[in-house]
């Protein structure tokens, strides 16, 4: 099959075959995401994640970065979760560690989904030299495991956040080019991309006004998915001490400094690991949800084949055409 | 009249010599597998290149310089100059590269600027460590995974599949050292004293000599990895089960059995492949955190601590070895699809 088929075939899947109205705007398709059993308790997890979150360092009863106890105290009616490595309330801590961790994965979410949507949709748009760029960049990138890109940014600047955003949203791009580029293939060949291109409309306007909003629901499976793989990412780089730097409190990095109490305190680690361990589950949950309301309860799991192996790079090779044209 | 003019000698041998292009066209039809075992060799060369010129670029040529990064701010001149001419600093980039490419070829990384050890050395024990971590994980999750897979796809929408489907959900979205601080806390410190918190290695043992420091690294990265070959041989189970081979199969009054195991298995077998593939590349990054949690020897853990003292050889060098292992992983995984999909190796 020829580079066009393959193009067909991932459009249908992207585009939705169920009801093309329904999802005409990406709220529709949230709307009827938050109506589905699994969309509703995620999006409620998340809720609550982000009320805590972003609600929890104003109702703190300590100031997180004081010494209001002893190192790993149990807990008690004062302090609620104990005392972490040097006697800080763990229970004001962890109002307190989620936010940086939830503004940076959007920040870096965001980064990865403007630059891999913007190469993706020219690399569809001007097949040639441009698209042979993007492709062969794509493939490049996809050689290094994210964990492991952004660890060799971190090794040339050092931990700093901008970087920190730069490098977790650069290694999402080449995964999101790689899905938006087969999703504005299908579309490249509509006839209204071909009218408008027959008016002179210049390039860079058809791409953006023609073609990028009929991308919405790839975008949104997309931007969910990279949404939680960000906060797993950024969560382990703040683990190993490459996040916000001490004292601010960080839920990844309240795990590696209290790791040493768990007999005295237990809770120290506990309660900021269950926090990420929610946002990780309600984060690709509702992922996971907008992708069955949008591509039908298979194509769920079909895009989740396609999602891992573009994470990979290897979608180019399951494909059909293999061997040449 | 009887001698040819220039222009059918063009002609000529325009017929007989059809151009690169079309030949390379007629060769890859003929001889699909060879084709896209050369192809995908030229690809996987050209990005071993791409790569090690990018993370050689990267960690000396950009910003701030790696002498000064090493040594930190407040290093004498005098020192910064000797680690200068010790990283060949003070020569052109170009010729730096070619020279540090030379050496790579034979094998030869430099020393690391932390230990002094030669780069090679050092990490060579530590690819062992991880590569036993990783192929145990593999081994067990394929079996794991397939398994379930194919069972929760030949019992779909039954109650066992719901639960499966969701808790897999759940599993594949925790981040993997997440789960192995519940392990520890479960099996090795609070719960249950079962297994060491910590798989520190002596120096000059190797893991296969003490297996219960693996028990819990190994499970900690099945409960990541497991779920999503889980969902992948379940949607490929399902695609090859309600195909029209499959229908005619049944209609013909084959037993179930032998619909499902000659039928829908070979032709699900590809996608399986490629999902434990899949698995393999996602281990290499995924063993980075799950090494750091439980202090194992391997080459994740050496490349934090090598980032974190800006020991530049030894990035650069488990760097390639990553990079190596993706493109390797990635032909393999290319061959033994074409292996199992007559169809797609038959010339066209």
């Amino acid at each position: 099959m020829n580079r066009k088929g393959q193009a067909e075939q991932n459009g249908q899947r992207a585009m939705g075959a169920r009801s093309p109205r329904a999802f005409r705007g990406g709220i529709g398709l949230l709307v009827t995401t938050a109506r589905t059993k699994r969309g509703r308790v995620a999006a409620a997890l998340i809720l609550v994640v982000l009320l805590i979150a972003f609600i929890g360092p104003f109702v703190a009863p300590y100031d997180p970065n004081q010494f209001v106890t002893t190192t790993f105290a149990k807990p008690t009616a004062q302090h609620w979760l104990g005392g972490d490595v040097i006697g800080r309330d763990v229970f004001s801590r962890v109002l307190s560690g989620g936010w940086s961790l939830l503004l940076l994965a959007v920040a870096a979410t965001l980064l990865g989904m403007i630059v891999g949507t913007a190469s993706g949709v020219v690399g569809a748009y001007y097949p040639g030299w441009a698209d042979s760029v993007v492709m062969r960049t794509v493939d490049i990138m996809l050689a290094f495991p994210q964990i492991v890109f952004a660890l060799i940014l971190m090794s040339i600047v050092g931990p700093k956040v901008w970087l920190l955003i730069l490098a977790v949203g650069l290694t999402h791009a080449p995964q999101v080019a790689r899905v938006i580029r087969s999703a504005a293939l299908d579309i490249c060949e509509r006839d209204f991309v071909k009218a408008a291109q027959a008016w002179g409309i210049p390039g860079r306007t058809v791409m953006l006004r023609s073609i990028v909003p009929n991308l919405v629901t790839p975008l949104m499976v997309e931007v969910g998915l990279r949404l939680s793989y960000s906060i797993i990412v950024i969560s382990g780089l703040a683990f190993l001490g490459f996040g916000t730097q001490p004292p601010t409190p960080d839920w990844g990095r309240m795990i590696s400094e209290n790791r040493i109490g768990l007999l005295s305190n237990l809770w120290a680690t506990v309660a900021p690991a269950v926090f990420l361990g929610i946002v990780g589950v309600a984060t690709n949950t509702f992922a996971d949800a907008v992708a069955r309301v949008s591509l039908g309860v298979e194509g769920a799991e079909v895009s989740v084949v396609l999602d891992s192996a573009s994470r990979v790079g290897l979608a180019e090779a399951t494909s059909p055409s293999i061997s040449a044209e | 009249m009887s001698s040819p003019t220039a222009e059918t000698v063009v002609k000529q041998t325009a017929v007989v010599r059809p151009t690169l292009r079309v030949r390379r066209a007629r060769f890859a039809r003929a001889h699909p597998m060879l084709w896209m075992l050369a192809s995908r060799l030229v690809i996987g060369a050209f990005t071993i290149v791409a790569v090690a010129a990018i993370v050689y670029f990267a960690t000396t040529v950009l910003p701030g310089n790696a002498a000064v990064a090493t040594l930190g701010q407040n290093a004498t001149p005098e020192r910064v100059a000797a680690l200068e001419k010790r990283l060949h600093l003070d020569e052109p980039v170009l010729t730096r590269f070619s020279g540090w490419v030379t050496l790579a070829v034979q094998g030869r990384f430099g020393t690391s600027l932390v230990n002094g050890k030669d780069v090679v050395e050092y990490v060579a024990p530590k690819l062992v460590n991880s590569a036993v971590l990783v192929a145990i994980t593999s081994v067990i999750a394929a079996i794991v995974g397939l398994g379930s897979g194919a069972l929760a796809a030949l019992r779909r929408d039954k109650p066992v599949d719901h639960v499966t489907s969701v808790a897999a959900l759940v599993a594949s979205s925790l981040p993997e050292y997440v789960v192995a601080v519940f392990m520890v806390i479960l099996f090795a410190v609070n719960v249950f004293q079962w297994f060491p918190a910590v798989s520190v290695l002596p120096p000059g043992t190797w893991p296969w000599e003490q297996p219960e420091k693996l028990v819990l690294p190994v499970l900690s990265l099945l409960i990541v990895v497991v779920p999503y070959i889980m969902r992948m041989t379940r949607a490929a189970t399902i695609e090859a089960l309600e195909s029209e081979y499959v229908q005619m199969a049944r209609l013909k009054g084959a037993p179930g059995w032998r619909v499902v195991m000659l039928h829908a298995f070979p032709n699900a077998l590809a996608p399986a492949i490629q999902v434990v593939a899949l698995n393999v590349l996602y281990l290499a990054g995924g063993i980075v955190l799950i090494e750091m949690v439980f202090a194992y020897p391997g080459i994740g853990a050496a490349l934090v601590s090598a980032v974190l003292t800006r020991d530049i050889p030894v990035v650069q060098f488990i760097a390639l070895v990553l990079a190596l292992v993706y493109v390797i992983v990635n032909i393999v995984t290319d061959a033994l699809v074409l292996l199992v999909t007559p169809r797609r190796r038959l010339p066209r």
